[in-house]
This record gives C-alpha cells, sequence and structure tokens, in this order.
C-alpha cells in the first residue's frame, strides 16, 4: 500500500488546464471583441468563486463582504489612474493595495466568529461604500468612468483586459493550487475538515486564516479591477452591492465548498446561466437564492463534491490518496 | 440644544431598532444562529399589513393585528421546513440558508410589487403627524413616542414569558443545553419552532413600524438586518435588556453623526458596531500593536 497524489486522469487533467490556457490566450485573436468582453466576465466570475471558496471552503470564513474588495480594486483603479498612471500599471497597483488593506482588516475581523465575522465584514464593505460616496473626486454617488482607457482602440482594449484578467485567474489559481499542495495546505485542510481538532494538533489556525484572509483579498481586488476595466464604468451602488457575494455563495456551493474544481464549475454554471437569462430580473434571482439554499441543505458538498465522493475521481489533485497494493484505490 | 434634541431623537428612532433587533436576538440567544433573512422578513411583515391597508381599507392598526397571526404561521413553519434541518448540518449552513431566503423574498416581493417604495404613514392616522414642542427646544413626535412605550413594553412582556411561563422556562433551558432539556421531557424542535415564531412575529412589527414612520421597497430587508444586528451587538450578544439599549445606543449614533454630516448618519453606526466588536473581542490590542 503506498499514497499517492496524482492518477493517470489527473495527470492528463492537470496538463490540459495548462493547454486550455493557452488556447484561452488565443482567443482575442480570432473572436470578435464582444466575445472576449462576456470571457472576461467569465474570468472574474471564476476568481471570484476560487477566492471565496478559499475562505469558505478552506478557513471556514463565511464572508458576506468581499466586495469591500472588489470596490478597493475597481476605486483604486480609478484613483491612480487620475493620478496620472497608465491604466494597466494603476490596475496591478490597485490590486496591491487590495491586498495591502486586507491585512489591518483581518487583523481585527478574524477575531469575529461565525455571524459577527459574515456581517462585521458587511459593515466593513458598507463603510467603504459611504466613504466613496462621500468623495467627490470618485463621483460619490452617481458613479465614474475610467476614462484612461479612451486612449486605447476599443478591439486593443478588450483583447488587453482580457489577457489581464486571464493572467490574474491563472496567477491565482495557481497560487491556491500551490498553497494547498504544500504543507501548509495539508493545514488548512485539516482546519477544514476539524477546526478544532486540528488546532490541537498544533495547526496555527489564526495565522493560516490570515494568509488565506489576504490572499482572498488580493484576489477579490483583481476580480474588482477586471471589473472596472471590462465595464469602463463603477457606481457605488453596484461595485459594493452584496449581491456580489451571492454571486459567490452560488458558484461555490453549487459547484462544491472546499473542492479545489468546484468553484470553477459553479462560475461556467453561474456564467452560462446569466448568458441563457440575459434579462435577469427577479425570477433569475428567486432561482439563484433558492437553488443556493437548498444546495447547502441538501448537497452540501456541491456538484463536484458528490462527483468526488461517488467517483473517486481527481481532477486537479490537491490531497493524497491510498493506493492500494492491488491498485484499488480509495479516496484519502 | 439641538445636539440634545438630536439624542432625543435618537432614542426615538433607536427603539425602533431595538424592536427590529428584538427578533433577531431571541433566535441567537435559543438557537444560536442568526436569520440573514431577518430583515426581509420584517419588510415582508410590512408588505402584509399593505395589502390588508389596500384590500380591506382598514387603519394600519387593525391591519397589523390581522398580519400578526400570518406572521406566526410563517416563522413557525420556516423552523421546521428550513432552518430546522440548517441547525443540524453545522454552523456555517444556517448563514448560507438564510442569505439565499433573503434573496428569495426580495425578489419575490419584487414580483408581486413594483420595486416602488411604498409608505403606511397615511394610513396610520394622525399619529405619524402630531408631536409637542418642549421646552429647550426639545421635540417629541407621537409616533415616536409609541415606538418607544411599545418597544419597552414588549422587551417587558418579554422578560416576563421567559421568567413566569411554563413554555418561557422551557425556552430558556433548551438555551442553556438542548440536550439537557430533551432528558428532562422538553422538545426542543417544538421549543425552536416557537421561538421563531416568536421572532418572525416581532420582526413585523418591526417592519410595520418602518412601514409608518418612513418608507420601504422590496430591498429594503438587509438594511434592517445590519441595523438590527449592529443593535444586537452593540448590546451585548444573547442579552434580551442589552438589546433594547444596543438599538437605543445605534440610534443616538445616528442622530447624533447626522449633525456632523447628513451622510454621516448611517457611517456613525457602523462605525459605533465596529468600535464595539474591536473592544469585545481584543482585536484592539492586536491592532495596536500592528500601528506601533
Amino acid at each position: 500500500m503506498k499514497v499517492a497524489r496524482w492518477t493517470r486522469t489527473s495527470k492528463l487533467f492537470t496538463g490540459g488546464t495548462a493547454g486550455v490556457a493557452v488556447a484561452l490566450a488565443c482567443i482575442p485573436l480570432v473572436f470578435e471583441s464582444d466575445v472576449v468582453q462576456k470571457l472576461t466576465t467569465l474570468m472574474i466570475l471564476v476568481l471570484l468563486a476560487a477566492m471565496w471558496n478559499a475562505l469558505a471552503g478552506y478557513g471556514g470564513l463565511l464572508s458576506v463582504g468581499q466586495q469591500a474588495f472588489i470596490g478597493i480594486g475597481a476605486y483604486g483603479t480609478v484613483f491612480f489612474a487620475d493620478q496620472g498612471v497608465t491604466p494597466y500599471v494603476a490596475m496591478i497597483l490597485a490590486t496591491l493595495l487590495a491586498g495591502a488593506i486586507s491585512l489591518p482588516i483581518s487583523l481585527f475581523a478574524l477575531r469575529l466568529r461565525a455571524a459577527q465575522f459574515a456581517i462585521g465584514m458587511w459593515v466593513i464593505a458598507e463603510v467603504m461604500s459611504i466613504i466613496v460616496r462621500l468623495d467627490q473626486n470618485l463621483g460619490a454617488g452617481t458613479g465614474i468612468s475610467l476614462i484612461q482607457m479612451n486612449q486605447y482602440e476599443p478591439n486593443f482594449r478588450q483583447a488587453y483586459t482580457f489577457w489581464l484578467a486571464l493572467a490574474f485567474t491563472a496567477i491565482f489559481l495557481v497560487a491556491l493550487f500551490l498553497l494547498l499542495r504544500s504543507p501548509l495546505g495539508a493545514s488548512l485542510q485539516a482546519i477544514r475538515d476539524d477546526e478544532d481538532a486540528a488546532r490541537s494538533l498544533g495547526v496555527r489556525v489564526a495565522a493560516r486564516k490570515r494568509l488565506l484572509f489576504v490572499l482572498a483579498g488580493f484576489g477579490c481586488g483583481a476580480a474588482g479591477v477586471l471589473i472596472v476595466a471590462n465595464t469602463l464604468f463603477i457606481e457605488p451602488g453596484s461595485v459594493f452591492s452584496v449581491q456580489w457575494s451571492a454571486y459567490m455563495i452560488f458558484m461555490v456551493l453549487v459547484g462544491g465548498l472546499g473542492t479545489f474544481e468546484g468553484p470553477i464549475i459553479g462560475a461556467i454554471l453561474l456564467f452560462a446561466i446569466q448568458t441563457t437569462f440575459t434579462q435577469g430580473g427577479p425570477w433569475y434571482l428567486v432561482g439563484l437564492g433558492a437553488t443556493a439554499a437548498l444546495f447547502a441543505l441538501a448537497l452540501p458538498r456541491g456538484l463536484w463534491g458528490t462527483v468526488e465522493e461517488r467517483l473517486g475521481l481527481r481532477l486537479l489533485p490537491v490531497g493524497y490518496r491510498v493506493v492500494e497494493a492491488k491498485g484499488e484505490e480509495r479516496a484519502a | 440644544m439641538t445636539l440634545l434634541n438630536a439624542a432625543l431623537q435618537g432614542v426615538f428612532l433607536g427603539a425602533f431598532y431595538a424592536v427590529l433587533a428584538c427578533g433577531l436576538s431571541i433566535m441567537f440567544g435559543v438557537m444560536r444562529i442568526i436569520n440573514l433573512a431577518h430583515g426581509d422578513i420584517a419588510v415582508l411583515g410590512a408588505y402584509v399589513v399593505f395589502v390588508i391597508v389596500e384590500h380591506a381599507g382598514v387603519s394600519a392598526f387593525i391591519a397589523f393585528a390581522a398580519a400578526l397571526p400570518v406572521m406566526v404561521v410563517l416563522g413557525y413553519v420556516l423552523q421546521i421546513t428550513l432552518l430546522e434541518r440548517s441547525l443540524k448540518a453545522g454552523i456555517l449552513t444556517p448563514l448560507l440558508a438564510t442569505f439565499g431566503l433573503s434573496i428569495v423574498i426580495q425578489n419575490l416581493l419584487q414580483l408581486a410589487f413594483s420595486p416602488d417604495v411604498q409608505s403606511l404613514g397615511g394610513s396610520a392616522g394622525a399619529l405619524t403627524t402630531s408631536s409637542w414642542q418642549l421646552a429647550g427646544g426639545l421635540s417629541v413626535s407621537a409616533l415616536g413616542l409609541v415606538v418607544l412605550v411599545v418597544a419597552v413594553l414588549v422587551f417587558g412582556a418579554l422578560q416576563l414569558f421567559l421568567a413566569r411561563t411554563r413554555i418561557g422556562w422551557m425556552m430558556r433551558a433548551t438555551a442553556e443545553d438542548a440536550d439537557a432539556a430533551e432528558l428532562v421531557g422538553i422538545n426542543s424542535r417544538s421549543v425552536y419552532a416557537w421561538a421563531t415564531a416568536m421572532a418572525v412575529a416581532i420582526a413585523a412589527l418591526g417592519g410595520f413600524f418602518l412601514a409608518i414612520r418612513s418608507v420601504f421597497d422590496p430591498v429594503s430587508g438587509p438594511t434592517q438586518l445590519i441595523f438590527a444586528f449592529e443593535a444586537v451587538v452593540i448590546g451585548g450578544m444573547g442579552s434580551l435588556w442589552g438589546t433594547l439599549l444596543g438599538g437605543i445606543a445605534l440610534g443616538v449614533a445616528q442622530t447624533l453623526g447626522a449633525q456632523v454630516h447628513p451622510q454621516f448618519a448611517v457611517m456613525a453606526g457602523h462605525l459605533l458596531f465596529l468600535v464595539v466588536l474591536i473592544v469585545r473581542f481584543g482585536g484592539g490590542r492586536a491592532v495596536l500593536r500592528a500601528a506601533r
């Protein structure tokens, strides 16, 4: 009997993922800019889902206030661009800003448990929204455009933004993948499975949670940057909206909380739903809310978690499995 | 003197927040869960009253009396269908399930009614318009006074209920230790269901006050939830009278904040909430250490 991480399927699939990334990178060369814009939206959803899952799935931190960092990323971009920084450099700076701000927030927020953390984060997002509304330079309540993007020809702008989205998504997913596979990742998965047991075995739970919180701060900031780069206009009412949290919760719960692949599947699913029901509207949101609640109650491991459990399938392996001598496999 | 008057108005406003927060506090006290759909349930209560007023043409108060049994049943059903299952599934599931419920209620209200703002101020009679001017620039509105008196009565009645009645004892025992309560023959499922029914009924009272003192629309709920939760935390989670005081502290913070800048009102409440969280959970020291 031995312990293995890779199976043939997971090797093939992980290799395939790299291929998919390369193929995606070629999309702006082939397709119209409206396709590119839509796929940028998909990248944003994947990024958001992965970050929310990092918090809730591995850290047990249920936040309904990650829109705080989305807002910092989006408004940070506008702010730096207004200071005369090249827009795409401003986007990098704004991402770093969101990550930097998440550190002091973590000092206080991570002291809170369950509902206190969830609503505490929400209030932090509300406070940031009010600060923006009070600032005329950021367009106050009526919103602001990223006019500096006019310097690029629209097709090129759309392509640059897509590549940035692809790069951000790849960087954060790979970072999370490597993090979860490192010895650190083993302790994160231990926290996911049983926080008290992990603590009693000497896992430094608080430090691990801080790591995830800051990663999610960077990642959600990057998503906010991409939102303003993709739509070119933001207003506090939408960018700081709790609806972002609703989307993140839907994607992760349906895809599979605490699995690596699940949130990506959830994001693709939400993207498909959004492109089908372009009208949006209340019925669509009723469906999203009801589905999320149903999954939380009836299928807590989500679609992917259930598939994984039933079939013993691992595509992007972050855990280990015990391989029986005869070659029979059992999930670890 | 305007400051003193602002503080007085804050007390009236805070009594409203305390009523909103009361149900949240009951559910946390008995079941240790926070219902993220609490604000939307309050708004739903306001719409039930609104429908009765529109169709029966009665005054808002009679309509509220008629709406109350509906809300009690709704709370009971909510517990046995949704919350009971989520309670068994761990600490995060109730939050996830009630967050989903919150989105569902908001959007069903959007579908059933228009997204337009509504108010029941007009059908509440002279109560919403009369006020008295006291010496020193203080002003007391009839509505503010009624909300304050009702708030104190609600909390007082709840105290008596928990201290003196049999089902009140059962509720306290279950809150203390549900398994031990089961051992002495208490049906915790039924106790939980009655607690939620009470919480939803009182939330509807909060929604009713919202509707007669200002305006509401299908998406008013999340704001009411945040204010209610802030009141519960400021007053100390798990303490009933604390929630009344917490609500009043929040109201006073908001009206005093509005004296600085009209848009600073809500902000002042949020800041008070965050400061209380920092002080209570010792994050303050960590923040100071990092700043040094």
